[in-house]
């Protein structure tokens, strides 16, 4: 309890307070516009957020991360177009209803539902944090090495029908990790580039892959402005609503959670998951993908309640599971707090405010949806084109305020035309910057836990790196195991909507 | 049964297939994608890239002596780049067993056309510390709104205040490291500071 106060202590303060309202509210807007998501947001504002206190720092990012997702439900409910990449199961269901006239409905339960998806994710975490800082401290190198691999490994199997494609990507970022000079202080990778020496810095990957491919997207893309109704009428009557559902909602909540945890795996999954949960337990499932209730709130608990899960392996064990914990981890390593064991062992405090944090989020995003909806619909309504300019001019900030070096924009734009060419090929980016996040993590601590390791076999002889290496091949098996399974049943892909997991990353 | 209303960029037009129920029979067939005009494109060209690498990775990496195999700085760029060769050359060859899919120049020719917006960007980059962080996103910003075909006054002088907005929001505010322009030092002592400083 003590501890819990002190993470209670950690937040009053102004510049905690108007983080909490910047980056929620901040967020909603960026997820409402499509075209611009978490990804590009947090890009940007990653290098301006190394300047302020650790805890102010990420609950801005946290703020936008967490919140964006409401925001995208907006326009997925209204014009057919989710605002991220999450909000896409969202259509299935919301669009419908609106065409329906219960626009007001719809959102009103997208909202309600997100809201207790957050909620619910964040408050399993607070009562699993003494749990995870009893575990925490028992992983050594070994374990975290191999938690690293079996990440990279989720990574690139989640990416179905594009496996190889992930594998080569994740090994292209593994690469890139490496270039510059190594431990020994030889060039490695380098080809006698003076510019290369210094390596490729994660934020500069980041901003080229996400924020400046996505500016070029709409750049080059023809101009189109989306437009939005007004919604009319009071938004609270969901909440009501939503209790009639709780059961579906709780159990969306829950899968949120439990993926999240999982490195490589979490918004899509989860949602799949609730969303056929929720199909098959309801007494009307033909109204599924025509406007079902359960259908809008499966799809918006399970994602909401990711987030605050994803945040588990980066906190307690330095593991950042997805593109946005990776970008996260980076505010940490510029302010030397080192997540893993030791900050759920000496910092659970600054834990605790960091869900706290999370929580006051979702209460000012709800009440700011409640009474800003029409408002937002005026935001989405931005031409594409123009916002391709904005995005551009924000990127130079993210960019050049790094180190003012011309090269790293330079780079960034490289990397920006290949994160252009992924997206129009839907090719998945995560991996690139897992690969580089995940192989340096990766690297580090197997040299580091070659030091105990005399035969292959010590490599898993205690029992947290024995399970973590039985899941990896355990994974592996059942992925090959599926590969057979789904050749026999030539379920080839008939009927399938193929661009609902859409690579794309706003 | 046709959900879309508006015409939009490809780029979100992806989700805006018609949907009438969601029609994924197992995990597994939801995460499936289909391939888009260039993927032969692209699969060539990182495979090259993976085969240039693995015939010249023997000169940029160091083995070191008494260091276990492991533990040496050469063993992840040759995993890495291993992993590369055989995952690319595997993605090629999916990709040559694919049906062709029509539209691959017009394809190149996007990815091509993208490249004016990196040039754009590394002028304003350029521009920067020479006329000053200020002026420099004010005529970028309106600029780029002109060759996007923007002509009303109405959306110019939006892009001429977000370039103003973006200035007092990071240097003014959050306090950037952006350099002053080099123009400013022509500016009488009291404001050269100022505009140093804040803008």
């Amino acid at each position: 309890m003590e501890t819990f106060l002190s993470g209670v202590e950690l937040l009053m303060r102004w510049d905690v307070v108007a983080a909490l309202l910047i980056g929620s509210i901040g967020g909603v807007i960026i997820g409402a516009i499509p075209g611009v998501g978490a990804a590009v947001a947090i890009a940007i504002l990653l290098p301006a957020t190394f300047s302020l206190d650790p805890i102010v720092g990420l609950t801005i990012l946290l703020g936008i991360y967490g919140s964006s997702m409401y925001g995208g439900a907006l326009p997925a409910v209204l014009i057919n177009t989710p605002g991220t990449a999450v909000n896409a199961l969202t259509t299935y269901d919301g669009y419908p209803m609106t065409k329906r006239g219960q626009a007001r409905r719809a959102l009103s339960l997208a909202y309600s539902a997100s809201f207790w998806g957050g909620v619910f994710g964040i408050i399993c975490l607070i009562f699993l944090s003494p749990l995870l800082a009893l575990i925490a401290p028992h992983f050594g190198s070994r374990e975290i090495f191999l938690a690293a691999l079996l990440g990279i490994i989720l990574v690139v199997l989640a990416h179905r029908g594009q496996v190889f494609a992930a594998g080569m990507l994740a090994a292209f970022g593994l690469l890139l990790n490496t270039v510059g000079l190594d431990v020994k202080y030889s060039q490695r990778m380098t080809y006698e580039q003076t510019w290369m020496t210094g390596g490729f810095d994660l934020i500069v990957v980041v901003l080229g892959l996400f924020a400046l491919s996505q500016a070029f997207l709409l750049l080059t893309d023809k101009d189109n402005t989306p437009e939005a109704q007004p919604v009319e009428g009071a938004l609270f009557s969901g909440m009501k609503e939503l209790w009639l559902y709780k059961r579906v909602a709780t159990v969306a909540g829950s899968f949120g959670v439990l993926m999240g945890m999982i490195p490589g795996v979490g918004e899509f999954t989860a949602q799949f998951l609730s969303y056929t949960y929720a199909r098959k337990t309801s007494t009307t499932p033909e109204q599924f993908g025509d406007g079902a209730p359960e259908g809008l709130i499966a799809s918006e608990a399970a994602n909401n309640a990711v987030p605050a899960a994803a945040m588990i392996p980066l906190l307690a064990l330095g593991i950042p599971g997805e593109a946005l914990t990776a970008m996260m981890l980076s505010v940490f390593y510029v302010h030397n707090v080192i997540p893993g064991p030791n900050l759920f062992q000496n910092q659970l405090d600054f834990v605790y405010a960091l869900y706290l944090a999370m929580l006051i989020l979702n209460v000012i995003v709800i009440v700011f949806l409640i009474f800003s909806t029409n408002l937002l619909t005026k935001v989405i309504q931005i031409p594409t084109r123009f916002l391709g300019m904005i995005i551009l001019t924000l990127s130079f900030v993210g960019v050049y305020s790094l180190r003012n070096s011309v090269t790293d924009c330079a780079i960034a734009s490289c990397f920006g035309i290949l994160g252009l060419i992924l997206k129009r090929l839907n090719l998945p980016i995560v991996p690139i910057i897992l690969g580089m996040v995940l192989g340096g993590i990766m690297e580090v601590k197997l040299r580091s836990s070659l030091i105990r390791v005399k035969e292959p076999l010590d490599f898993v002889e205690r029992p947290i790196a024995a399970i973590i290496a039985g899941m990896i091949v355990l994974v592996i098996v059942l992925h090959i195991r599926t590969l057979i399974k789904e050749h026999r049943l030539r379920l080839a892909g008939e009927d399938t909507d193929h661009d609902l997991h859409d690579t794309q990353q706003g | 049964m046709t959900l879309m209303k508006w015409p939009v960029p490809s780029c979100i037009g992806h989700f805006l297939k018609d949907r009438a129920m969601i029609k994924a029979k197992t995990l597994q067939d939801l995460f499936k994608r289909y391939r888009r005009p260039g993927d032969l494109v692209f699969a060539l060209t990182f495979f090259a890239f993976s085969l240039f690498l693995l015939a010249t990775i023997d000169g940029q990496v160091t083995w070191h002596k008494g260091t276990r195999f492991l533990a040496q700085p050469a063993f992840v760029p040759w995993a890495a780049v291993i992993c590369m060769v055989v995952f690319g050359a595997l993605h090629l060859l999916s990709s040559l067993l694919s049906p062709r899919i029509m539209g691959r120049l017009s394809e190149m020719g996007f990815w091509l056309r993208s490249c004016e917006y990196a040039v754009w960007f590394m002028i304003y980059v350029f521009a920067v510390p020479r006329i000053g962080y200020l002026f420099a996103s004010i005529l970028f910003a309106v600029i780029l709104s002109l060759r996007l075909g923007y002509r009303s006054p109405k959306m110019l002088g939006i892009a001429a205040v977000f370039g103003v907005a973006v200035v007092l929001v990071f240097k003014t505010f959050l306090q950037v490291k952006v350099p002053g322009g080099l123009i400013y030092e022509y500016l009488p002592t009291a404001m050269r500071s100022f505009m140093l400083t804040y803008f």
